[in-house]
């Protein structure tokens, strides 16, 4: 019962939320609701008994990438109101047909997957350990043996994207090029390249 | 709650997220749909993974939170290059060649 009602509670509000965030003109609107749908998102989480899951949805999501967002928006005039044109009405038209295409065929194809056995089953920490800490010593488990690889190159992946970020977003910080004209743009660069030949 | 329940919710939130996708003509908001996207197949891996038994769809729903975070890192970077170099995230402002 309990289940049932959170459930249907919480799929109201992350479809409301993120349909603010598809359909509002305003970025600051958009940013807010999309955060309240990630942690509502993270209610899922915990009701398939992913506690982990949840858990690092709210401090990865709504904790740095939304972060990550808002302090990205303030190089964006975030106040104005978002302007979009759409002057190919065909072209959307187009795209939303091969889309629906596409989601009948995935619907449609046959499910392969039907007498899958569980290689990973829950309850792992249990079985091994006569413990029952529940779902994140599961994780681990699996996380640090059989997905190690995986684990190791994510790391290494989330190294680069935070080194390629801070070089192309921290790149000539003092000067605000959205001041300056092309000409004066050229200029510093040309200086730039100058000194890096000394 | 059956799996189709959440396989049904999923879905929608999936498609809640290509509408943005293919309406949005900013990249920021480009970026939220994406991110919508990426969020709905979550969902859906941690439903088979509950309703399994099997542990290895929170796997990659743990390996889509970690290429969603550097999507973001690298995205918000070129964007903000982009905003300076340009001084608009218009998606038709990327369009420099008129064919």
């Amino acid at each position: 019962m309990f289940e049932i009602v959170a459930f249907y509670l919480f799929s109201m509000l992350t479809i409301v939320m993120f349909s603010i965030t598809v359909f509002t003109n305003n970025s600051l609107y958009a940013l807010s609701s999309l955060a309240a749908g990630m942690i509502f998102i993270s209610a899922f989480f915990f009701l398939l008994d992913a506690d982990f899951l949840g858990a690092v949805q709210i401090v990865v999501y709504t904790g740095a990438v939304m972060a990550l967002y808002a302090f990205g928006m303030m190089f964006f005039d975030a106040l104005s109101t978002v302007k979009e044109k759409v002057n190919n009405p065909r072209l959307v038209f187009l795209l939303t047909g091969v889309c629906s295409l596409i989601i009948v065929l995935i619907f449609v194809a046959p499910i392969v997957g039907a007498n899958i056995e569980a290689q990973y089953p829950m309850g792992l920490a249990a079985e091994l350990h006569g413990t029952v800490d529940g779902n994140s010593q599961d994780v681990g488990i699996v996380l640090f043996t059989k997905y190690l690889v995986p684990f190791e190159i994510a790391a290494v992946m989330l190294l680069v994207a935070m080194i390629g970020g801070i070089i192309l977003a921290g790149k000539k910080m003092d000067v605000s090029y959205s001041e300056l004209s092309e000409e004066e743009i050229d200029a510093l660069e040309n200086e730039a390249a100058k000194k890096d030949e000394k | 709650m059956s799996l189709n329940a959440y396989l049904i919710l999923s879905t929608v939130l999936f498609m809640i997220g290509m509408i943005g996708v293919i309406r949005r003509k900013n990249l920021l908001m480009l970026f939220f749909s994406t991110e919508i996207m990426l969020n709905a197949v979550n969902v859906g891996f941690a439903a088979v993974s509950k309703f399994h038994g099997d542990l290895t769809g929170q796997m990659f729903a743990f390996f889509i939170v970690a290429i969603a975070a550097s999507e973001v890192a690298i995205g918000l970077g070129l964007l903000i290059l982009w905003y300076k170099r340009n001084g608009t995230i218009d998606l038709d402002s990327l369009q420099s060649m008129k064919g």
